[in-house]
């Protein structure tokens, strides 16, 4: 309280911080990624250790399609924050929507492929070395992909009910980093999963 | 300001003020009041885990005691070393952070007050939930059983087969809530630091304790993650029947220990770079001269956070490394003794030609220099793989790292705590009884950790509840409990002064220390809104300046 008197205002008139938002997010995802570091590393670790089958060879097949959803959603979110920073509203709600059922028709083709897996092939988290580390790191993403879909979810019930407004563009921004991580984190685990792994 | 001080408002007033009271405590998103509930659940706690290792010291004073079952042993190594990193050490240095980087950055208070709150309020459950498993460790059996498998939980002892009963899973879980705690604070550090410092104060006219505790963040949210991974593929393992250590099925254990490690190692720097950090505040103030050499301080900082984070496998000369893995490991942990060894030149240049004053924090910080450089030393030895395949889990080892946390990290915090217990009660606490801590406290501390280096060169291993008479270890242990039971005493005074000068005390004013960061242009304790002005900052000494008009710090720097 004495601080403001002794101290002489003397201010340089520019000072001007980064956004606590964007700064606390990438800290995250630092975070984030360290845990998935130790994931893939894992998964890495065991490839071709299993003592049993199924191999990854014999029952894995690329999710193409499911990958370019998820990536292209990185797309559409990206649009639909141009849209909201121009202060289209409609646009933004149609582009996040698309967003929501991208990010949708991955989750869900994740879970398809778990079924096939578990109950056509055999393949558990206890059946061998491989179905440990490909449920583990595949589920971690999954999981990031559910919380990142609640998300989106949740932004559109606010962007339906018109709770968000164009000076809402910054925080939209932030989760919006959140879903280009999960979108970025596949594409590493695409590649170790699916094309070094197999 | 404590617990005390509700529980005494509660005797004078009727019973809802005392809701009131406690209600505004478990609510409350200030950054003091989190902090000052960090540091007295991390005093909670060091009661209880330095309990523990009296247990355990009681029953090694003569060979073949049975003070405690073999069992019972097992189970106090564990909870202490569990106890004291996660549930002690890590809480008071958060707790310090807290309370101090708003003040000392001119915010009002950090960047995310609820995610704060939370992320206490996680650790705290952490902490009941480890605690719980000595009634609830067994499942339904009934009767609890607490973790007995070692503050590192080498694989197989955790797998199913070796660990029945729950109590490994309390351990597991436990770790991985606190952890979500610990990196939720480490993200809020770094926002705050980053983003809330009040105009002027550019990265290089921090206080130090501000940029110690922004590396400190930073490698929390590096080091802690992967304890979270490697937490979570345990529970997969004890929870789900998966086999990522599980050798039966072609898992690994030294992947584990990898993981744990790469976790350990670096921690021991996220808990010694804060105790840096109040040395580097403490002794300019005491020498009356500026930190010598800040940026170098800054830059050592640093280094030490990029090199600890490769030296995990020193923990592991003895798994059975590939030669190329032994030379890389022994040189990098050689490598971290440069930075570290900037570091104390650094704080004996600031105290050279200055007006020394041996208050009690300055004390604290002076044995925090001679006893961390020892425990460096000794850690340059066990760097030296052939030396460590020798040494490696016997007493020389514990003696080491207790010379790290207790005679570093420890004194380092006791320093803290009186230096700035001003700052946050209001009051002064008793000069005679901080000196008579002090001496105590020494005299227990090397009584004990020096002379336990002794049975471990002559290869008394760690974790043995009991040994043979007659191996010369027992002249060795019998000193070194009596010194473990001077410590505790310290403790209770220090304890005691505290509760004594809380309310005892004489008032101590804005600024006791004549010092020179902004925490000590407010009020003592503070005001719950920090400055009711912002303040604008011109060089790294802003109270310097507003006292010495005439020779300002920012003509020079």
């Amino acid at each position: 309280m004495s601080s403001a008197t002794i101290l002489p205002a003397t201010v340089e008139p520019q000072w001007s911080l980064p956004s606590r938002g964007k700064v606390g997010m990438l800290c995250l995802i630092t975070a984030e990624s360290a845990i998935f570091t130790i994931f893939v590393v894992a998964y890495i670790f065991y490839i071709g250790k299993s003592l049993s089958g199924p191999m990854p060879k014999e029952v894995l097949e690329l999710p193409i399609f499911a990958t370019i959803c998820l990536l292209s959603s990185s797309i559409t979110i990206h649009a639909a924050i141009r849209a909201l920073g121009k202060g289209s509203l409609a646009a933004f709600r149609l582009w996040w929507l698309l967003t929501l059922t991208l990010g949708s028709i991955f989750l869900i083709a994740t879970g398809r492929e778990w079924h096939h897996l578990i109950y056509d092939k055999g393949l558990t988290i206890s059946t061998n070395l491989f179905g440990t580390t490909y449920y583990s790191l595949v589920g971690l993403h999954a999981f990031h992909v559910s919380v990142g879909l609640i998300g989106l979810f949740t932004i559109f019930l606010f962007a339906l009910f018109g709770i968000i407004r164009r000076e809402h563009t910054e925080r939209v921004d932030v989760f919006a980093m959140y879903w280009h991580f999960v979108d970025v984190v596949w594409i590493v685990v695409f590649t170790v999963v699916y094309v070094v792994g197999r | 300001m404590s617990s005390e001080s509700i529980a005494l408002a509660a005797v004078s007033e009727p019973s809802r003020t005392l809701s009131d009271m406690l209600y505004s405590w478990v609510t409350t998103v200030d950054h003091k009041r989190l902090g000052i509930l960090y540091i007295l659940y991390a005093i909670l706690f060091l009661v209880i885990g330095g309990i523990e290792a009296t247990i355990m010291r009681i029953q090694l004073i003569v060979p073949h005691n049975h003070f405690v079952s073999p069992q019972t042993f097992n189970q106090m190594f564990t909870m202490h070393g569990t106890t004291m990193i996660f549930f002690v050490a890590m809480p008071v240095l958060f707790g310090f952070a807290n309370y101090l980087i708003p003040l000392m950055i001119g915010a009002r208070d950090m960047a995310f007050p609820r995610l704060n709150a939370w992320s206490f309020w996680l650790t705290a459950f952490g902490g009941l939930l480890l605690y719980f498993s000595f009634v609830g460790g067994n499942g339904l059996y009934g009767a609890g059983s607490a973790p007995d498998v070692g503050w590192f939980a080498y694989a197989p002892l955790t797998a199913k087969a070796f660990s029945l009963g729950h109590s490994t899973d309390f351990w597991s879980l436990s770790l991985l809530v606190s952890g979500f705690g610990s990196i939720g604070t480490a993200v809020n550090i770094i926002a705050t630091i980053v983003c809330s410092r009040c105009p002027g104060m550019t990265l290089g006219k921090m206080p130090l304790l501000a940029w110690m505790n922004l590396v400190m963040a930073a490698m929390v949210l590096l080091a802690v993650s992967p304890l979270t991974a490697a937490q979570i593929m345990l529970c997969l393992d004890r929870f789900l029947g998966a086999h990522f250590f599980d050798a039966q099925a072609g898992g690994s254990a030294v992947l584990w220990m990898h993981f744990f490690w790469i976790f350990g190692h670096p921690e021991v720097y996220v808990l010694v770079i804060p105790a840096f950090a109040f040395v580097s505040e403490i002794v300019p103030v005491f020498s009356r001269k500026p930190i010598f050499g800040y940026p170098v301080m800054v830059a050592a900082t640093i280094g030490i956070g990029f090199v600890s984070m490769s030296v995990w496998a020193h923990h592991m000369f003895t798994v059975g490394m590939s030669s190329y893995g032994n030379t890389f490991f022994a040189l990098t942990t050689m490598a971290v003794g440069v930075p570290t060894g900037i570091k104390i030149f650094n704080w004996l240049g600031t105290m050279w030609g200055g007006k020394l004053q041996f208050k009690t924090p300055m004390l604290f910080c002076i044995a925090f220099l001679f006893q961390f450089l020892i425990a460096g030393l000794t850690g340059i030895m066990l760097s030296a793989a052939p030396f460590n395949w020798q040494l490696s889990a016997s007493y020389f080892v514990v003696a080491h790292f207790h010379y790290v946390i207790v005679g570093g990290i420890l004194f380092a915090l006791f320093g803290a705590f009186y230096y700035w217990f001003p700052k946050m009660s209001g009051r002064m606490y008793n000069e005679t009884f901080g000196k008579l801590h002090f001496w105590l406290f020494v005299l227990g501390f090397h009584l004990t950790f020096d002379f336990m280096h002794i049975p471990g060169l002559l290869g008394m291993p760690r974790r043995v509840y009991t040994y043979e008479p007659g191996r010369g270890w027992d002249l060795w242990n019998f000193i070194v409990t009596i010194g473990a039971l001077i410590q505790g005493v310290a403790i209770l005074i220090f304890v005691g002064n505290l509760l004594y000068s809380m309310f005892r005390g004489k008032l101590a004013g804005d600024d006791p220390w004549d010092a020179w960061t902004l925490e000590w242009s407010v009020s003592s304790p503070p005001p719950e809104y920090n400055f009711a002005r912002i303040p604008v900052v011109r060089s790294r000494r802003p109270l310097w300046d507003v006292k010495h008009p005439e020779d300002p710090d920012w003509k020079y720097e």
